[in-house]
């Protein structure tokens, strides 16, 4: 799969209260989630965000609780990626069992705010088009590849 | 090479027993709450799946937005109060049956040492306390273990964190998990099982050890876990009388640990996570200035019997501050029930505090407490993120009961030996 979108640079340590606030958990709606993704960090995100963008971000994305709504909240959006320097656990299960493409990038200091940037998930390059720049990653091991093919952990348990 | 005790747990749980980099499990709990099950029944159905693995392997524990707060919540709980009939789940627990979840299920008798349990809440490490390897999932796990009673693990690594040294007054569970996470900080333990261990943490009661692996994942832990010994034994046994042999499971002398990291905590005293992360760690005293608008005592993480009775030592015969706003909120009914008969509800009621009904409450600004702008509190929960208990401008400082009940005294955070809490 390719990606191609703009980016929307964040920090470290953007915790699932930042994704969705946890006022929003009863519901399962994914524009409801979507249209407020990241609100409590920047309340105009999910109008900044046209759809197939990427977001980039440092360490430990995705940390603190459980909520699958995180993930949701993120597709919702219209974020087609996220590439991060590491993820938390329970977000990075989320996220493969889902079926949200997420890339671990050893460093993303380089990337900036409004990059346009492809990204080639079977190959683990991205390609930094606004500053001609590749950056090889690391392709996940084979066990959640195979959920990653399949479109997430449902249909790969549906498959077996 | 011998295994650590997570790594014993995974191995016989798992459906090949071996240890390979990704472990498919069997799991003998599965659970989740009135936010994160209704998205799993959603998932379920999408999935047209039409039977569940055991009805007696499955939980719905509705703590969170309950009693609803509005129509939506409401409807949440029907679903699952309906999807339980539908299956025959009998561990349907609406809100007047059971409390908070991490505080319910090990009372309840649900999960014990060598169990590999997962729950649709982060805060699901919680019963590492008693040798169990448990595990926070998402909401689609949680779809597939019902169905399936399967989940997949990575291979878990494990640091090994050894205290020593006297236990200073006043420093508890909460004390020594939020120091860990303060010189490990949010990801320190990121994707590993920390393992809980050595004089101080055995000297340590039950609810201590449920406290300092509760909070695990707030260092990014995969889970935390501590070995079993005569104090698991007599609280297994004491909440559920059929269970007659704990295994004292352990981690073997040859087992490989990713890091040991040793703590004297001989010299500490209160700790207190500052806004906003839980890694933002200071000693109590270096924050004798910050005023407070509100007070919460309670929680997955301080919502048992021992933290309510070490704040009720402190209340006892004082006065919360005039213009405070302190709620206390007991973990369960049964903690209710016995913070009731000893006195403790009276003096928090005699003091200014409102009793709330067991739930999660404001902890993760679902309601009961909620913050405006500007406004500062300072609870014995887990998180302090950016608009946790509200308002994206309010602050959240973490801490122990009795910091939190010295605290609602004088209006500002304040160490319990000020207050005539004994010596610091």
């Amino acid at each position: 799969m390719i990606i191609k979108g703009k980016v929307h640079k964040l920090g470290d340590d953007i915790n699932t209260d930042d994704i969705i606030a946890a006022k929003y958990l009863d519901s399962q709606d994914p524009n409801f989630l979507g249209d407020r993704c990241m609100e409590n960090i920047d309340p105009s995100f999910s109008k900044k965000v046209n759809k197939g963008d990427i977001i980039v971000a440092g360490q430990n994305f995705g940390c603190g609780s459980s909520r699958e709504h995180a993930p949701i909240a993120i597709k919702g959006s219209g974020i087609a990626l996220v590439v991060a320097e590491s993820f938390a656990r329970i977000f990075f299960r989320n996220a493969i069992n889902i079926g949200l493409p997420i890339i671990e990038l050893k460093k993303t200091t380089k990337i900036s705010n409004g990059d346009l940037v492809k990204a080639d998930l079977a190959k683990g390059v991205i390609e930094n088009k606004t500053k001609s720049k590749l950056y090889q990653t690391n392709s996940f091991p084979q066990f959640l590849q195979k959920i990653i093919a399949k479109g997430g952990l449902i249909n790969w348990i549906k498959s077996k | 090479m011998g295994l650590t005790l997570i790594e014993k747990i995974l191995k016989k749980k798992s459906i090949n027993k071996r240890l390979d980099d990704f472990i498919y499990a069997k799991v003998d709990f599965c659970f989740g709450n009135d936010i994160t099950a209704p998205l799993a029944i959603k998932e379920f159905a999408k999935a047209k799946f039409r039977s569940v693995y055991n009805p007696r392997k499955i939980g719905f524990f509705c703590d969170h937005f309950v009693p609803a707060r509005d129509q939506k919540a409401a409807n949440n709980v029907k679903k699952l109060k309906g999807f339980a009939a539908k299956y025959k789940i009998k561990n349907f627990y609406d809100t007047n049956t059971c409390g908070i979840e991490h505080v319910f299920l090990p009372e309840k008798g649900l999960v014990k040492t060598g169990d590999l349990v997962i729950g649709a809440d982060s805060h699901s490490c919680t019963y590492g306390a008693l040798g169990a390897a448990s595990f926070g999932v998402g909401s689609t796990d949680l779809a597939a273990a019902i169905k399936e009673g399967r989940c997949w693990f990575k291979k878990p690594e494990t640091i090994k964190f050894y205290y020593s040294g006297k236990i200073p007054k006043w420093f508890t569970g909460k004390d020594l998990i939020l120091y860990t996470i303060g010189q490990i900080g949010v990801s320190g333990a990121l994707y590993k099982t920390m393992e809980f261990s050595g004089p101080v943490v055995k000297k340590m009661t039950i609810e201590d050890r449920f406290t300092i692996c509760n909070m695990a994942i707030e260092a990014g832990a995969q889970t935390g876990i501590v070995e079993p010994d005569k104090k698991t034994v007599k609280y297994i046994k004491a909440a559920n009388p059929r269970i007659k042999n704990v295994p004292l499971l352990k981690s073997d002398k040859d087992a490989n640990y990713y890091k040991v990291i040793k703590f004297d905590i001989s010299q500490l005293m209160p700790q207190v996570a500052c806004p906003h992360l839980p890694s933002n760690v200071v000693d109590v005293d270096k924050l004798k200035k910050v005023s407070l608008d509100q007070v919460v005592i309670g929680s997955c993480t301080n919502g048992r019997l021992k933290d309510l009775a070490e704040a009720a030592q402190i209340l006892k015969e004082k006065t919360v501050k005039k213009g405070l706003r302190a709620i206390v909120i007991p973990g369960s009914h049964k903690v209710y029930n016995q913070a009731l008969k000893k006195g403790y509800l009276n003096i928090f009621h005699k003091s200014g505090f409102m009793v709330s009904p067991p739930t999660c409450g404001p902890c993760l600004g679902g309601h009961t407490g909620i913050l405006d702008k500007g406004e500062v509190a300072l609870a014995t929960t887990n998180r302090n993120f950016i608009g946790r208990m509200g308002h994206p401008e309010s602050f959240v400082y973490l801490s122990n009961p009795a910091v939190a009940a010295a605290s609602s005294i004088t209006g500002r955070i304040t160490h319990p030996a000020e207050v005539g809490g004994g010596s610091k």
